[in-house]
């Protein structure tokens, strides 16, 4: 039986939340995953998404709230369909990070934050992604693009309008792999 | 995708699967796979400790913690559950090297998780990455499913009656200090990743209150390739006190950056010219960050140092991650420290007053002298504020943000004190246009 009724997740997701708040040893473990799985469907960690994971995790929302403001990829607005998320960090910074920055802020006609009228872009100046020794690398979604150039960045932004930029299922096999309930 | 790299002065020990698909479990087994833990069945916890002691491996974090030792550490009775936790919260800025074990070798984590579970008698490990590294969450899920299917993971594993242990696999969310072993402990249990005060440590009352080892993901990796060359040989491959070998992110100004696979105590100035083939446009070096953004700078006449801890800290500096960042001399220091100290106020927890407000005042300094507004005490306030942060907060990221401030103040204050002159670099790198963003102007 699904643990919440008219859950606000799709009947996949709503299952798999079901079994993340089994395999820990504290229930409350599942809460950082979640969060990020839960924005992954609904694009941003809504109102209505604080909500249900308390419900889920028998949390108050004010605990969920604590957690949700502490972590950067967690956000509580709506971004573009495509968060382009653009490293600065020294690594990057030395093989143009800034610059790439730069363009793609001119490009996109948007700052750090910003979403595109259209909703199909935000951009996002982020602390190190892990790409360094690829550097410059920028993080579109969960996709890393590296030792970017803004010719090159230009053809990534490019393949993400036509929608055929590459994509990773968006939300991994939550649990899947995971032991049984205990 | 990660670029691979290789170059003759390797020695290939954790990286030996890379590029072979050893991410496949068949592939895996092919190529040794999975044996090591079996051995550690067969031999017992007291073995497999023995063996880690006597490779002299140490924790590649950035610690340096004698792994062997800290495993021997975890009370032998407890009642409280023990766990093992692997950190991928791989966060230090110059630091890649996590990235390629998960991307290419998930087994060998998942195979050292087992092994460090079987040292310490845990039936449970965690394997936590980072938020950001979604796609090798997918991979790690996938090699852990596969390593279940094969009735390697859970219970009675390898058929061996009464040997169970379970993986789970977490993510962050997008934050440095979860990084620190307290905080990921503290992220594990659903919670903002603030620091736990120490004593007690992790191997007495860590995750969920019991006895918890949390090693570094390519820690954890290099298990199964000791218990299977043995602890001796591991430990010859490096220099005295610093066994086996470790990988080296190398990037920034050099021709081939890359993670590469050295000896402990191979040169830094090879590394830098040799193995990642010198500085592009035969420009000259101006200087190294040789472990990780946190590790205090070295200047162009340092680097002829071995790259492991103990040489690395008689050198005054640290050997970190791993993550060596090359600058050419076309780099402003003074912009490179902006940089840096903005990485770090972001990151604060905001836990400890000295590190927060530390931060925020380095960055705030900073920032005004990089924008020309700079005057003479800045120098000597930013020096005063990041000594003052120093040791004084629960976990080591007050430390972090104050010691490559105090290295790019002592080694480069002279240029501090041109720029206030008025001297500027050629080719700025940071470049900030602000587009409808005022409220972050200022950042």
């Amino acid at each position: 039986m699904a643990a919440v009724a008219n859950s606000i997740f799709t009947p996949a997701t709503a299952a798999r939340f079901d079994k993340l708040a089994t395999i820990y040893p504290l229930k409350r473990s599942a809460l950082v995953p979640m969060l990020l799985y839960a924005q992954d469907e609904v694009g941003y960690v809504s109102d209505e998404v604080v909500a249900e994971l308390a419900v889920r995790l028998d949390l108050l929302e004010l605990d969920v709230r604590g957690v949700l403001s502490y972590y950067s990829m967690l956000r509580t607005v709506p971004a573009g369909k495509y968060n382009v998320q653009v490293c600065t960090n020294i690594s990057c910074m030395l093989r143009g990070g800034f610059e790439l920055l730069d363009h793609c802020k001119h490009k996109l006609g948007i700052g750090h934050k910003g979403v595109t009228a259209d909703g199909l872009f935000s951009l996002e100046e982020v602390e190190c992604i892990g790409a360094c020794c690829w550097a410059p690398a920028v993080q579109v979604n969960y996709d890393f693009h590296e030792n970017l150039t803004p010719a090159k960045m230009d053809a990534v932004l490019a393949d993400y309008a036509a929608g055929k930029g590459k994509n990773e299922p968006p939300s991994p096999s939550i649990g899947s792999a995971a032991p049984e309930a205990k | 995708m990660p670029t691979l790299v290789s170059h003759p002065d390797e020695v290939k020990v954790i990286s030996r699967r890379f590029g072979m698909g050893a991410k496949d479990i068949e592939k895996y087994i092919e190529l040794d796979g999975y044996k090591a833990v079996q051995q550690g069945i067969e031999q017992g916890p007291a073995w497999i400790v023995d063996t880690m002691k006597a490779s002299g491996l140490r924790g590649r974090g950035g610690a340096g913690f004698p792994t062997g030792m800290k495993w021997s550490f975890v009370p032998k009775v407890s009642e409280k559950p023990k766990y093992v936790l692997v950190n991928g919260d791989e966060s230090e800025p110059g630091t890649c090297k996590d990235h390629v074990i998960f991307l290419e070798d998930p087994h060998a984590v998942i195979e050292g998780t087992m092994i460090a579970g079987l040292a310490i008698g845990a039936k449970m490990g965690f394997i936590y990455l980072r938020g950001e590294y979604r796609y090798l969450l997918n991979i790690v899920e996938k090699a852990v499913a596969e390593a279940y299917a094969k009735g390697f993971l859970g219970k009675n594993i390898f058929g061996k009656e009464g040997v169970d242990f379970d993986i789970i696999t977490q993510t962050g969310a997008g934050a440095y200090e979860v990084g620190e072993e307290s905080a990921l402990m503290e992220s594990l249990e659903g919670k903002r990743g603030v620091p736990r005060i120490k004593p007690p440590f992790p191997a007495v009352v860590g995750l969920y209150g019991g006895p918890t080892v949390i090693n570094n993901a390519e820690t954890i990796a290099n298990a199964p390739h000791i218990l299977l060359m043995g602890g001796e040989a591991y430990a010859k491959l490096g220099t005295e006190r610093n066994g086996g070998t470790r990988l080296f992110g190398i990037s920034g100004h050099v021709n081939k950056p890359g993670v590469y696979e050295l000896p402990m105590g191979y040169s830094l100035r090879d590394a830098i010219y040799k193995v990642a083939g010198g500085i592009p446009g035969g420009k000259a070096l101006k200087a190294v960050v040789p472990g990780g953004a946190s590790c205090p700078v070295l200047k162009a006449d340092e680097i002829d140092v071995g790259l492991d801890f103990d040489q690395m800290a008689k050198a005054g500096t640290m050997l970190g991650s791993g993550g060596i960042v090359v600058l050419d001399e076309t780099v402003s220091i003074v912009e490179f420290a902006l940089r840096t100290i903005r990485f770090y106020q972001h990151e604060s927890c905001g836990w400890c007053i000295p590190c927060r407000e530390g931060t925020d005042w380095l960055k705030k300094t900073l920032t005004r002298f990089h924008a020309g507004g700079g005057n003479k005490k800045d120098i000597d306030n930013i020096q005063y504020l990041a000594e003052n942060m120093m040791g004084r907060t629960f976990c080591p990221l007050g430390d972090a943000a104050a010691m490559p401030t105090l290295g790019f103040i002592k080694k480069f204050r002279g240029e501090f004190e041109e720029y206030l002159a008025g001297a500027r670099v050629e080719n700025p790198l940071i470049q900030i246009t602000t587009i409808g963003e005022t409220e972050l102007a200022a950042h």
